[in-house]
């Protein structure tokens, strides 16, 4: 989130896409209540489903999935054709006047951009980018036409580019009619009015798609146009779904980054010089990557980090230019690769995609562990429907761990607040902390490299491991100094990431989370101290990294002179007198800075300083592998042509592992005629595992369902609680069709769409059962299919074709 | 389960059904029967609730060691004292509670650490210094014949230190510190399959 749950009560007019606040993410609703309230807010619900968000809004749109791009492409194009947008900030503050080299161009005929080329590790498409360059004088200057006017502009092409999206040609495509299309964009881009906040929530519904990372764009390009980046009720909001996927992401639970969003090492970058030079751009905030890095490598290998030894860059494992995410990673343990699997507090036999197929590649490891408060599906994999145990010889160690209220530590939420969440009671039996378990599991694998050596034992002996306390029990303290960063010298805590050096004196674990426990007597993310007035910010409330700042990029609050451009709702503001900005939040400006350094650069996270509507990876910062701009592609399983480029009907650059593996034919589109889309309950959490072992929770909601409209249910024969069974391209095995079962429910929340002239029923299934537990049924992830984004690989939960039958 | 309908209701009151009146609606239930509040003697401690990313404030009276309710904390800026079903019921993962009101161990929940060996049909109790151990071998067993510790690129032989036999998931669910040991050690280990639940 660039916003966060507080700062719901300053908006006008909210827009929830791809997420349904109301179910998912229950107590922000009182935010949004309050703006209603008090300010007159409308709510938009753009959804598949009539859901518990949409039920509560004023305009409600439905759309099928798959199809936000054209959705939110609809916006960009009312927005720019009926003049909608903020010009003083698209002009200053965003990259509208960069002007872009002249080769670059896309295809409608093709649906590519230029540069396209075959990528045959991957069997898709990629990208020469060489084409898509700001243009620049002969000193690296970018050439900008201040008035937009220039065809080579980035405004002028975003216009060409979404000429398309008309709200005709929008209909078609998502279903919804287009009087209910144009009420939306006529309400959400009154927001463009320089006092007006307009602000975009969403969640898994725009990112799980093999085009989520252009949802996501698509969502910033908008909120660009209309001046909504930075203000108090604006932003371009990700509901997080779970209680610290934040803070797992800042910490790099992810094949692709370390620590603090940098990025991981790859075999082209062989030394640490090497790694700086690839990854630091000469302007603005990345700037200080190397500040980071020396001091994360520092915290990382301690005394053994040193100037002459690359300060061990050379035992972080480096990356061979493949994707190592969850799909891939699940494929290379069918082909044998993958050996053993540590699966913490996860369960993607239910959680993950194609999962029924995962629990036949699992009986590929030779050993697995499962860290957990219960035995979930992963763990007990070997024991699963058509599993035979005898055949099976994966070693499993489950290893008891404890519920969130049974140890200390912070979460992240999605706002950003680090906060401290409380050990409450001890844990049953053995079970143990997750800090503990690691701290034990790494001490015993080191000292079993002391012992006997290996192979680079190095990498494992020389990684800096001293967190217990004197009885030999682990101290979470040891570890939040070491996030936190420290003077290697004095031993003194750092205040903030402003004191990190790139030359050994320091050592911080998380640059973004320096400040977070920089004194041992009131730790900032224990601070309990609400605010008596304000906007809500409670800057004295736990921390928010960065440096305690609650809403990111908040220069762009204000107009070019430092004046708040709402000023009944003012984050921050320049002072005339003291000469610096001050206000209600912590600046997203260096304090260093003139009031023209800041104006030139807003958006200070980016080389150029200002917001991206085309965006490119510029000095080595950001850009997509599938475009500068967002363009509509049909989901991977799709039941019609692409209506705008009928040649490219999915994303041409999603990724691709399985064959026969998402719908392709006119047969296979027979067989499978439905849109289907998942979801969560108030009542469960994810894959269930916790919650389906929760009595309350189970009698509340008991059992797997499907969702079908009532027209839909009557032309299937189908009566509400009927049993019956689902069916996908990923259950088809060798002429053989297999199905999950689940109980209809008839309802009028679901209603077929007219796309593009015919009719097409639309599905809809929580995602959170499976074979385990105190509630059992089966997984709708065992339909949903392993293609992933070409950016992010996320799979594409949301939008598949399935078929429904009687049991 | 041995949890009647009627104990159900009458234990937990409002927390399921109406999230923003968990509080009053015990107490409410409470009076009206006559008996004594459930948070009577017990001891306030404040945490954060770990279902989703909202961060609620969640209040837990603790007696005995036990939690014997929640509630949302009045306190907290961002729920200002309500809670959803899951977070009102957060405690139920430890305890559930019979027909007379006494806790008892969620039956589910793991308290042992167990081994499953090779084709065995179930698994055994072992100790955690064994498993730990067990678990230290089988890694290093895995690393050292998979290690790959030079590459070619460019025509140049460059160190690379990774392993793709290994494939770490998690989590989510878990702490910021926990986390940041577990990236350390993937690291260490030359692991670079690692995702969690942002991408999974």
């Amino acid at each position: 989130m660039t916003n966060h749950w507080n700062d719901y009560q300053h908006s006008d007019v909210i827009m929830a896409i791809g997420g349904n606040t109301a179910e998912n993410h229950p107590i922000s609703m009182k935010w949004i209540e309050k703006a209603r309230e008090t300010r007159g807010a409308k709510l938009i619900t753009v959804d598949p489903r009539y859901c518990r968000t949409a039920a509560v809004s004023d305009v409600y749109v439905p759309l099928r999935p798959g199809t936000n791009i054209a959705y939110l492409g609809g916006l960009i194009n009312y927005i720019l054709q009926n003049n909608r947008y903020h010009e003083e900030y698209v002009k200053h503050y965003t990259n509208a006047s960069f002007l872009i080299d002249e080769n670059y161009d896309f295809d409608a005929q093709t649906g590519l951009f230029t540069g396209a080329e075959d990528d045959p590790v991957r069997n898709a498409t990629k990208y020469n980018m060489e084409d898509w360059q700001y243009q620049t004088d002969d000193d690296g200057e970018i050439l900008k036409d201040p008035d937009l006017e220039d065809p080579n502009c980035a405004f002028q092409l975003l216009k060409k580019h979404f000429a398309p999206y008309s709200i005709e040609n929008v209909s078609k495509m998502t279903g919804a009619p287009e009087d209910v299309l144009e009420e939306s964009y006529e309400l959400f881009s009154s927001t463009g009015e320089a006092a007006k906040a307009g602000n975009i929530l969403y969640a898994m519904g725009i990112t799980q798609f093999t085009h989520g990372a252009q949802n996501t764009r698509a969502i910033a390009i908008a909120q660009l146009l209309l001046g909504n980046m930075g203000i108090a009720g604006g932003g371009v909001n990700a509901q997080r779904g779970q209680s610290n996927v934040q803070g797992a992401t800042d910490m790099a639970m992810l094949y692709h980054i370390i620590p603090g969003y940098n990025p991981t090492p790859q075999q082209t970058q062989p030394t640490l010089q090497d790694y700086l030079d690839a990854t630091t751009p000469e302007d603005n905030w990345w700037s200080n990557r190397p500040k980071y890095i020396v001091s994360l490598l520092k915290a990382f290998y301690g005394d053994n980090a040193t100037l002459a030894n690359d300060y061990g860059y050379e035992w972080l494992p480096k990356l061979d230019g493949l994707d190592h995410s969850h799909i891939p990673a699940y494929k290379y343990m069918r082909d044998g690769e993958v050996e053993g699997l540590i699966c913490v507090a996860d369960n993607p036999l239910v959680g993950g995609s194609s999962s029924r197929a995962k629990m036949d590649y699992q009986k590929n490891l030779k050993w697995l562990v499962s860290i957990d408060v219960v035995e979930n599906e992963t763990a007990a994999f070997w024991k699963g429907p058509g599993m035979n145990p005898a055949e099976i010889d994966t070693e499993v160690f489950i290893l008891p761990a404890c519920a969130a209220y049974e140890r200390d530590g912070e979460k992240a939420n999605s706002g950003r607040w680090i906060q401290w969440q409380y050990k409450a009671q001890d844990p049953p039996g053995d079970a143990k902390s997750d800090l503990w378990i690691v701290n034990e599991m790494f001490k015993k694998l080191q000292a079993l490299y002391e012992a006997e050596g290996g192979t680079v034992p190095e990498q494992i002996t020389r990684m800096h491991w001293d967190y217990d306390d004197e009885n030999g029990d682990i101290d979470i303290v040891k570890v939040c100094k070491e996030i936190n960063g420290y003077n290697t010298v004095t031993g003194e805590l750092v205040t903030n990431f402003v004191g990190l050096e790139d030359d050994g004196t320091t050592a911080c674990g998380n640059w973004l989370y320096s400040g977070y426990y920089n004194n041992l007597e009131n730790p900032a993310c224990k601070r309990r101290i609400r605010e008596k007035e304000g906007l809500g910010f409670h800057q004295e409330w736990a921390f928010a990294w960065p440096l305690n700042r609650r809403n990111v990029y908040n220069r762009a609050s204000c107009d070019p002179e430092g004046k708040p451009w709402n000023p009944d709702a003012p984050v921050i503001w320049w002072d005339e007198n003291e000469e610096r900005w001050v206000g209600n939040d912590v600046p997203d400006i260096p304090g260093t800075w003139t009031l023209e350094q800041s104006t030139e650069n807003p958006f200070i996270m980016l080389p150029e300083g200002v917001g991206r509507l085309y965006s490119i990876g510029y000095q080595g910062v950001g850009g997509l592998r599938c475009g500068p701009f967002p363009t509509h592609y049909e989901p991977a399983d799709s039941p019609v042509p692409n209506l705008l480029y009928p040649n490219a009907t999915y994303s041409p650059t999603s990724q691709r592992f399985y064959e026969n593996h998402t719908v392709e034919t006119d047969e296979e589109r027979e067989r499978y005629p439905y849109v289907a889309t998942t979801y969560r309950l108030v009542e469960h959490y994810q894959s269930g595992s916790v919650t389906r072992n929760q009595p309350w929770l189970n009698e509340m909601m008991p059992e797997m369902f499907v969702e079908i409209s009532e027209e839909h249910a009557e032309e299937l024969g189908i009566s509400n609680g009927d049993t019956v069974l689902i069916e996908s391209l990923r259950l088809y095995n060798n002429g053989e069709q297999g199905h999950i079962e689940a109980k209809a429910c008839v309802t009028k929340r679901i209603q077929p769409l007219m796309i593009n002239g015919e009719k097409k029923h639309i599905v809809g299934m929580p995602f959170h059962w499976g074979f385990m537990g105190m509630s059992t049924g089966d997984s709708a992830n065992d339909l949903t299919p392993s293609v992933g984004d070409p950016n992010t690989t996320i799979p594409e939960y949301k939008a598949f074709l399935c078929n429904i039958r009687r049991a | 389960m041995n949890l009647t309908r009627r104990s159900f209701l009458k234990l937990a009151g409002a927390t399921a059904a109406a999230a923003t009146l968990t509080g009053v609606g015990l107490r409410k239930a409470s009076a009206s029967t006559g008996e004594p509040l459930r948070i009577r003697f017990t001891k306030e401690i404040n945490t954060t609730c770990t279902y989703c990313g909202v961060g609620c404030g969640i209040i837990c009276n603790v007696r005995d060691g036990v939690i014997v309710n929640a509630e949302g904390d009045p306190d907290h800026p961002i729920n200002e004292g309500t809670l959803c079903s899951k977070g009102a019921s957060i405690f139920n993962m430890s305890y559930i509670f019979d027909e007379k009101g006494k806790p008892r161990l969620n039956p589910n929940r793991l308290t042992r650490v167990l081994y499953r060996a090779p084709g065995a049909s179930d698994y055994e109790t072992v100790d955690w210094d064994w498993a730990l151990e067990e678990i230290a071998k089988r890694i290093k067993d895995t690393r050292d014949r998979t290690l790959v510790e030079t590459e070619t690129v460019n025509g140049q032989q460059v160190t690379v230190n990774r392993t793709n036999a290994i494939n770490w998931l998690g989590s989510a669910w878990c702490t910021g510190e926990e986390n940041y040991l577990f990236h350390k050690m993937v690291r260490a280990m030359g692991v670079i399959n690692v995702d969690h639940c942002a991408r999974l």
